[in-house]
């Protein structure tokens, strides 16, 4: 393709959409985090009735497409009175659905962290409270960091889906910008673009990761 | 002495539906160390971890300095907080440094002020001579130097009664010695211990009583010299023969 035109006409008017991917990106993944740890907690400290309520909310949004989720918010809510814009609706479905798997991956790690810790903890006199908070979340929040950033990398290709809907994100860009020039070579410059953002975002987690390991976690485990 | 220090009475406990102390009666008078002996799953272990409730008795009193305790959280917290326990497995927090981890129950029961509680943290890991490790993390030292941290750590509440269980049995023989020169000077503060452990030399040397434990029951217990070296039960006979033997092969 021509540079010229590729540098001041296509590049330009895809790259109106990153911002928007990334706020998509950020703003669902907020939303599952706080939705995900609510839902984490009842399954882990909730009564019966309360860990069955989470545990089927999980199961229903990871068991069903995300794409019919989304056109279940946009299209199918305001038929029960809640009217919401394409922006605001792929949020609230990319969020919700991810709060199904950042609860889980949180549960994990909470149940991950060996009984032993429990007991001495308890040992010490500490209360059920002063142990998780000082004991058993420091902890499980360094093993789930991992399994949380590939969740937001994750997102970051699932918000491409809000482009159904009209959300004039980089792929709504993209594709747009391939009907009005007829060049699907277009499609390879979002690919690079979305890879783009996913390398450095897990590369920066990596040393984020390092940086709050435990000293000597690595060491132990092999 | 008026009245014991520990008083454990009729101690029933299990899991599940299995039964494995079946009535134990043991005291420690303040200031006395007695060292538990038994065979593997005699229910030493599960002993140990009924005095603080870290285990649930089935039934049975169970009484430190007095106070019965019971499953009630404010109970619980004071007497564990005069409490030491220190784990097979040292089971420190591995991402606190040492002097966090033996300066926490301070500040969160004492509820001294962070500088002062490791204050108080580093003098009694400098008495137990590791002050060097303080800034380490558990998972960077040594299983020995684990285990020193890890009974720094119970001492730092300044506890009444000191429990241990099987303090040396998961280092590697080499590492072992470390540790037991820190139960010696421990012992030798005079502070009241419970201890499981199958190092006799320790026991003969250190122990003002041995109890042999088997099939959750006592079987014998006496003066310390007197059990390990004249036992009156063929169980606790046999016993002792099999763990020199032990000790024995383990040394050449
Ligand atoms: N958490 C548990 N759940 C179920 N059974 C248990 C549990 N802990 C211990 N037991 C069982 O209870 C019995 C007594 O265990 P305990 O750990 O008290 O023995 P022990 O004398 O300390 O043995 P060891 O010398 O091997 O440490 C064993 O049969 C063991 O398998
Ligand atoms: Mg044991």
């Amino acid at each position: 393709m021509d540079l010229n035109r590729f540098l001041f006409e296509i590049l330009p008017y895809l790259a109106e959409g990153i911002p928007v991917t990334l706020q998509l990106t950020v703003l669902s993944f907020a939303l599952g985090l706080a939705l995900g740890s609510l839902l984490a907690a009842a399954r882990v400290f909730g009564s019966a009735p309360l860990s069955v309520v989470a545990r089927s909310y999980i199961e229903f949004f990871r068991g069903t497409p995300l794409l019919v989720q989304i056109f279940f918010i946009y299209f199918g809510l305001p038929a029960l009175g809640v009217k919401l814009d394409a922006f605001t609706a792929s949020i609230v479905a990319i969020g919700l659905n991810s709060a199904s798997y950042q609860a889980e991956l949180l549960r994990s790690a909470i149940k991950s962290i060996p009984e032993e810790q429990y007991l001495a903890a308890e040992s010490l006199g500490m209360s059920t409270l002063q142990t998780y908070r000082h004991i058993i979340f420091p902890q499980a929040i360094r093993v789930a960091t991992p399994a949380l950033v590939n969740e937001f990398v994750a997102l970051v290709k699932y918000t491409s889906l809000a482009s159904i809907i009209g959300v004039a994100e980089l792929f709504r860009k993209t594709e747009y910008m391939v009907s009005y020039t007829f060049m699907p070579e277009i499609y390879l410059v979002a690919a690079a673009i979305y890879l783009a953002i996913c390398l450095p975002t897990s590369q920066f987690a990596k040393t984020l990761e390092s940086k709050y390991a435990i000293p000597g976690f690595k060491r132990a485990l092999i | 002495m008026s009245e014991p220090l520990l008083l454990i009475d009729g101690l029933k406990a299990g899991y599940g539906s299995v039964e494995v102390l079946r009535g134990v009666h043991l005291s420690v008078d303040k200031g006395e160390k007695v060292v538990i002996l038994g065979p593997s799953g005699s229910g030493k272990s599960t002993l140990l971890k009924c005095i603080p409730y870290l285990v649930r008795p089935w039934s049975g009193e169970i009484r430190v300095d007095g106070e019965l305790v019971n499953s009630d959280p404010s109970t619980l917290r004071r007497i564990r907080s005069s409490i030491g326990f220190v784990f097979q497995q040292y089971n420190l927090f591995p991402h606190m440094t040492s002097i966090r981890n033996v300066a926490l129950s301070l500040e969160l029961n004492r509820r001294l002020p962070r500088q002062e509680s490791e204050k108080i943290a580093y003098s009694v890991m400098s008495m137990l001579g590791i002050g060097e490790l303080a800034g380490k993390y558990p998972l960077e030292l040594s299983g020995g130097q684990q285990q020193r941290v890890a009974i720094a750590r119970a001492l730092a509440i300044d506890p009444k009664l000191l429990l241990l269980d099987e303090p040396t049995s998961a280092l590697d023989p080499e590492l072992r010695y470390e540790v037991v020169e820190t139960l010696y000077q421990v012992a030798k503060q005079g502070r009241s211990m419970l201890i499981v452990t199958h190092e006799v030399d320790f026991a003969e040397a250190a122990a003002d009583r041995v109890v042999f434990i088997d099939e959750g029951v006592i079987v014998e217990e006496g003066d310390a010299r007197e059990v390990l070296e004249r036992p009156r039960k063929e169980r606790t006979e046999r016993f002792l023969k099999r763990l020199r033997s032990k000790v024995g092969n383990a040394a050449t």
